[in-house]
This record gives structure tokens, sequence and C-alpha cells, in this order.
């Protein structure tokens, strides 16, 4: 192909592939036919992923992201096609994950005419995107999508838009394919530690009693996990993470307290409010897990290791800051620290732990528990999990320990229901060796079913696991807890049997009703793999997840046991 | 529990479409109201530069100017509130004034070296430049006779001797 014979969608698809692109996921219109041809003329190696919604491909997208640490894209048509991805934008921008999403655009003069299918998205995604692009000149292409990529993919990562319109995309292109990058205002890179600050952070660890170890996603994004763990075992110190530092530290580690905050393990919270030392890695002190700022590791030194400074301070004042890369900072801090004595304090922990278990009855009804234990148990915890966004989530997070960086999705900051499924379908796309498990409400699971359609097409063997407890359970569970059991908009009457929508794709369905079942259907799903498989879950419908920090609430307040009686909130609850 | 003050900011930025908009996003979202805005060239093609005074509390300020540090075509945001600085603004002024009241207002006017620029039988257009005190002074004085319009580019800064802004 000779230079003048390219157009600009064929630019755009052999510089995404240029930029490592592997996967491009979405559904076609008129704004985009000609990329969509595009897609075909230039033989690319990109693969096309036609989904059945636009939300499920950015979440597709998001999975496949967090499952490999590498971008893919999302290609969607103008108008409702575009307004369809923000929900996915928004949620890959909250949780710092990579993603380009490419939007149809009506033909530049019609901008601002309300052309047919003209949405402003560029206009629309800008508080929700790291960056963004409208396309003016189809000779701006590549330097376009080489700022997009690295944008998207360096420092704090996060989603880039880019808008073409038609008529850029079927102009000839007559510009230059290596076009460098102009971006004056864009330095990702981070500065190495600082001695001095390193050196502060080995004092008062030396100095502490009682020091605890606070994982988010910037140790997965930087990969600072050996680190981390190293320094946990020098230092002798807990570990504890977020929700997206899952995997950061292996949780099944002596030292690893699992998740904190509003369902964190009671052994956790109660580990941060007695701390006196808090060291924060790649953290952004989200507000799930302060319960009160203010009261947050009130008599802790605390710490704040972060990449970008626009968190520092933001909801809690640090003693000592540290702006950097994690693993860089965690690998300086490995060769700075002595071995303080915390014997005491992990005598404590181990208390703590023996304690405040967490705990559930496998009699009375089936308990989602039960299910997600019990699939750890006959994976070895061996899987990519990607949930979606619920009570199911939280016991998710509860009890499947997460030991490896990537192999936990799940929407944190933004808790979007329907991110599940189409997450575990991009992970399998990126990860087509490793299992894949997805846990869904029956609420979330219905979001986004039709992308089923997907998985079966690509014959992916996810286990897609409904723990349908005919509820929005999360909300029933406020409703009962803090507004006296009044149900409002919860049931989920109505719902379809889970296991025939997967017959009617040709999928292999199961079900579960009785506790005595799990084991044997488990296997069976496990051993199928000619392509997905939905497991309907038929459990217990009105249990509640413990702990819990209510909402406004310090780790302090945290409710720990269920209610005694039917009906009755606990006693914390009711003084709300 | 607000404290709110003004702040002038100076942002320079990558002359690109969206910076602007991105920016005023960052302000509006946190509850900074933008006072004035002056966006303007720079020595440097490619790169303009945006005086911003904006109200709001202070503890508020350090996350906005991060924020705004973070956008891909921010090149450098400060906070130039309580530095030696030099600000000035200039305003026009339109005042309802016939014969009669002419002398006396051109008074006012010599008093804070402004100038008169547009004359008619019943109405004179002012135009001084300089501190913001001083033409709040001026405003003041001039309200006796009627302000018919008024029209203030907002403030523009730079820092004193070497330092840049
Ligand atoms: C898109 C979206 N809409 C609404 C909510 C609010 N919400 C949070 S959890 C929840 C209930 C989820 O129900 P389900 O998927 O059945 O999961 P369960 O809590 O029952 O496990 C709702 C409605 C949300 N997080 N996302
Ligand atoms: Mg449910």
């Amino acid at each position: 192909m000779t230079k003048a014979s390219f157009d600009g969608a064929q630019t755009l698809v052999k510089c995404l592939e240029a930029q490592g692109i592997e996967y491009m996921f979405g559904i076609p219109g008129g704004a985009t036919i000609p990329i969509f041809d595009a897609l075909v003329t230039t033989g690319t190696k990109i693969k096309f992923v036609l989904t059945r919604h636009e939300q499920s491909a950015t979440h597709m997208a998001d999975g496949y992201a967090r499952a490999t640490g590498r971008p893919a894209a999302v290609l969607v048509t103008s108008g409702p096609g575009a307004t369809n991805t923000v929900t996915g934008i928004m949620t890959a921008h909250i949780d710092s994950v990579p993603m380009i999403v490419v939007c149809g655009q009506a033909v530049t003069h019609m901008l601002g005419k309300d052309a047919f299918q003209e949405a402003d998205i560029y206009g629309m995604t800008m508080p929700i995107v790291k960056h963004s692009y409208l396309i003016r000149d189809t000779n701006h292409i590549p330097r376009i999508v080489r700022e997009a990529v690295h944008i998207a993919t360096t420092g704090r990562p996060g989603p880039v838009l880019i808008d073409v319109p038609k008529d850029i995309s079927m102009a000839p292109f007559q510009g230059d394919l290596e076009a460098p990058m102009e971006l004056p205002g864009y330095h990702p890179e981070a500065a190495a530690p600082d001695p001095a600050t390193i050196r502060a952070i080995g004092d008062a660890l030396q100095r502490a009693h009682k020091p605890v170890i606070l994982i988010g996603h910037g140790v997965i994004i930087s990969d600072a996990c050996a680190a981390i763990r190293a320094l946990a075992e020098k230092i002798h110190a807990p570990v504890t993470s977020t929700l997206l530092g899952k995997g950061g530290f292996p949780e099944s580690h002596v030292l690893s307290l699992g998740m904190l905050g509003m369902h964190g393990t009671a052994y956790a919270n109660k580990a941060v409010v007695e701390a006196d030392l808090i060291l924060n890695f790649g953290s952004r002190f989200d507000d799930r897990i302060l319960g009160v700022p203010a009261r947050f590791g009130r008599d802790a030194v605390k710490i704040h290791v972060d990449i970008d400074p626009g968190e520092i301070g933001k909801m809690v004042k640090p003693e000592i800051v540290c702006l950097g890369d994690a693993r860089q900072v965690a690998e300086a801090l490995l060769k700075a620290v002595g071995r303080p004595d915390t014997a005491a304090w992990i005598k404590e922990i181990n208390a703590l732990k023996k304690d405040f278990p967490l705990h559930y009855r496998r009699t009375g009804g089936l308990k989602m528990q039960h299910i997600i234990e019990e699939l750890y148990t006959l994976t070895g915890g061996k899987a990519v999990v990607a949930t979606d966004v619920g009570q199911h989530q939280m016991w998710t997070a509860q009890y499947w320990k997460v030991d490896r960086r990537n192999d936990w999705l799940s929407s944190g900051g933004a808790g979007t229901m329907g991110f599940g499924l189409p997450a575990a379908i991009g992970a399998q796309f990126g990860r087509p060796k490793d299992l894949v498990v997805s846990f869904s409400g029956d609420g979330g699971f219905q979001m986004t079913m039709p992308d089923f359609a997907t998985a079966c097409n690509h014959k992916l063997p996810i286990k897609a696991i409904v723990l349908n407890n005919s509820y929005l359970g999360m909300v029933r569970q406020w409703q009962e807890l803090f507004y006296a059991d009044r149900k409002s908009g919860v049931d989920l009457e109505g719902n379809p049997d889970f296991a025939k929508i997967a017959e009617a794709y040709g999928a292999l369905g199961l079900r579960i009703k009785r506790a005595a079942d799990v084991r044997k259907v488990l296997t069976r799903a496990l051993e199928y793999d000619r392509g997905p498989c939905i497991i309907d879950v038929q459990v217990h419908k009105e249990q509640n997840v413990f702990p819990m920090v209510p909402a406004g609430k310090a780790l302090e307040d945290m409710i720990l046991e269920p209610r005694p009686r039917r009906g009755r909130p606990p006693v914390a609850a009711q003084k709300k | 529990m607000q404290n709110n003050c003004t702040h002038t900011l100076s942002v320079v930025v990558a002359n690109k479409p969206g910076v602007l908009a991105r920016i005023a996003h960052v302000f509006a979202r946190r509850g900074f109201n933008i006072d004035s805005l002056v966006v303007s060239s720079s020595m440097e093609g490619n790169v303009s530069r945006m005086t911003i005074t904006a109200l709001g509390d202070p503890s508020n300020l350090g996350q906005i100017i991060e924020q705004v540090k973070k956008l891909v075509d921010v090149i450098h945001c400060t906070d130039h509130t309580g530095e030696d600085v030099v600000v000035k603004e200039m305003a026009l002024v339109k005042v309802h004034a016939g014969p009669a009241a002419r002398t006396e207002v051109l008074q006012v006017a010599d008093h804070f070296g402004a100038e008169s620029v547009d004359m008619t039988e019943t109405s004179m257009i002012l135009m001084v430049v300089g501190d913001t005190d001083m033409i709040e002074a001026m405003l003041k004085l001039l309200t006796k006779f009627k302000i018919v319009e008024l029209c203030r580019t907002g403030k523009v800064l730079m820092a004193r001797g070497e330092l840049p802004t």
C-alpha cells in the first residue's frame, strides 16, 4: 500500500495496531463504517469482537486491561453508540484502568448542527476521561493515536477517548505515520523516591510498634507486589488492602488481613483502628475504607505513597508524603528499613483473627459465601475472578483470597452493576489459558446479560455464576438495617430462569438450589470447556453482609453480628 | 465553615482545543466560582497564558491546582495569592452625564488617571487601568452619576523582578 492510497480510517487502524492494540470491542454504525471497512482492507492483526451493547464493550476492554495490564480499544458509532460507553468510561476512569475509546462522529461541517446521530461525546466525557481528542485533520491521526495510548498507559492510567468525524475517516492521509507526540504538559515519569523521605519512613517504621501496610490499586498497576511482600516480611507488618488492591499481596499469606473498610474483615478494621502507623501504598484513601475521614488512623503516623500528587491530602492529611511509583518506593524502602520488633503486635493481630473471623452457617438455607468458598477450594484459588456489584461482590471480596496480581476484577470506585460478566469476557480474551469466573447478582447480571452471546460466539469457557437472591440485595440490606425494613423497589420479581437463558444460547445452564448440590454442580461447571456456562444459584433471599461500617460511621463503629431475630436490626444500627 | 477568599492563579497551557473547558470543569465541580478569566497568547507559539481569579475555600484550592496540573494540556499552574506580583485590570465605564455633569466626571477621571474615550450629549465612556481597589474606588465615586454600563477585563498578573510568572 503506498502512502497516498491510505485513508483516515486505515491510518487509524494501522496506528492502533502499531501501538500494540490487540483487541477492539464494539458495535458499528453509519459513522464508523469506514473504520470497520478498514479492519478488513488493512488486514490488521487487531481482533474485533462484536458485542451486544456498547457498555459491555467498554467493560470487556476494562476486564482485558485489568487482567493483562495492557490496554484494549473500544470502537463505537456516533450518537447513541458513543453515549452508551459513558458508564464504562467512568468505571475505568475512577479505577485508573487504561482504555482507548474510538467513537465515530458526524461529518465535521455538521458538528453543532444537530446532525443525525451527532452527540458531543467529546464534551460530555470531559470529566471522566484522562484525556480526549476530536480529530480535526486526517493527518493528525498518527500523533493522536500515539499520544492516546501513551497517556492511557503511563503515570496513573485511564481512559482516552478519540472522536473521529466520518469525513476525517474518509479523507486521504498525506501526513507522517511517524509523527512524534506533542505533549508539553504531560510528564508521567515518576521521580525517583526522595532519599530523605525514604529515610524518614524507615525511621518511622523503626519507631512503630503497631504498623499496618495498606495497599491499593497502585501496587497492582506498578507491580510492586514482590517488593511489598519482601517489605512486609522484613518488617513483619500485617497487610490490608482496598477492594482494588486485592492481589497486590497474597491474601493467603499469614500477614494478610484481607480487605478493610465498609465490608472489610473485622480484624483488618480493628487492626487499622489500633495501628500506630499506617503505610499506604497506592490507595487513594477512598471513602469506603475511611469510615469517618477525620477519625481514620487518628493516633497513627499516616504515610501516603502515591504517584498522583492530586491524591495527597485529598481525603486524609498524612504525616509523611512520598510521591512516586509504588514499586520504586517499596524497593527503596526495603533497603532502608531495619527489623522493628512487632512480635507483640502480630500476636494481637492473630488473636483478632481468631476472635473475629469471617463466618457464616452452612445450614438454614444456601448461602452465597458457601458457593464462593467451595469454588475457591475446588480451584485452589487459581482463577481470574470478576464480580458485579452488590452483596455478592462484598462476600466474594471477603471469601475469595486473591494471591496474584491481575486476578481480581471488580468495579470499585464506580460500583457499576453489569460490570462482572463483560469484564470476565474481556479477561478471558486476554488470558485464554486461565480459568475465568464471574460472580454476579441476579440484578446486575441482567444489566449486561445479552453479552452472554459474545461469550458463546467465541466459545469462551467462562463460568458465569449468578448468586440469585431475587432481590437487589445490597439495597434491601440497607432498607432493612436503616429504614426499618421498608422494602422499596428491590424485589426482582419476574427474574428469568438463568440456566434456561444459557440453554437458549445453546450453552450449558446449571442450577443449584440446595447446599448438598454445590460441590457436584460446580465440579460439572469446571469440567465443561466447550464454551461458557451460567450457574443459577438460588440462595437465601435475606442474608446481610457483615461486618459493616454504616455510612457516615467510623471504622470502630463497625457492626459485627447478624441480627438476632428476623426483622430486628442489630443494636448499633437502631441508634441511627 | 466555608472561609471564602479570592485567589489569583496563572495557568500556562498548550494551545489545544478544549483546554479551557477542562479547566473550567475542575473549578465548577469543586464549587469554585471563577470571577475573572483572561486568556492571552504568550511569547511562545502554541502556548497560552490564563489568569484566573476565583472565589472559594482556600483548603480546596490546593486540590484544584493539583487537578488542573494533572490535565494533559496544562503545562503549569501557580497560585500567586500573597506573592510579590503586579496585578492590573482595565475597565470601561459608561456614565450618564450631560453637559452639566461633565466637568465633575472628568475631575474624577483625572484623579484616577482614567481617560475619556467617548463622549455624547448624554453620556461618556471612561477607560481606567490599575489595581482592582483603585477601580472600585473610582466606580464608587461615579455611582453618583448613573453608571449605564460597565465592562472589566479581569485581572492580569506578572511576578516582579526576574521571577517567572
Ligand atoms: C448501574 C447501577 N445501578 C444501581 C446501583 C445501586 N445498587 C448497588 S448494589 C445494588 C443491588 C444489586 O443487586 P444484585 O445485582 O441482585 O446483587 P446482590 O446485592 O443481590 O448480591 C444496587 C441496585 C449500582 N451500583 N449500579
Ligand atoms: Mg440479588
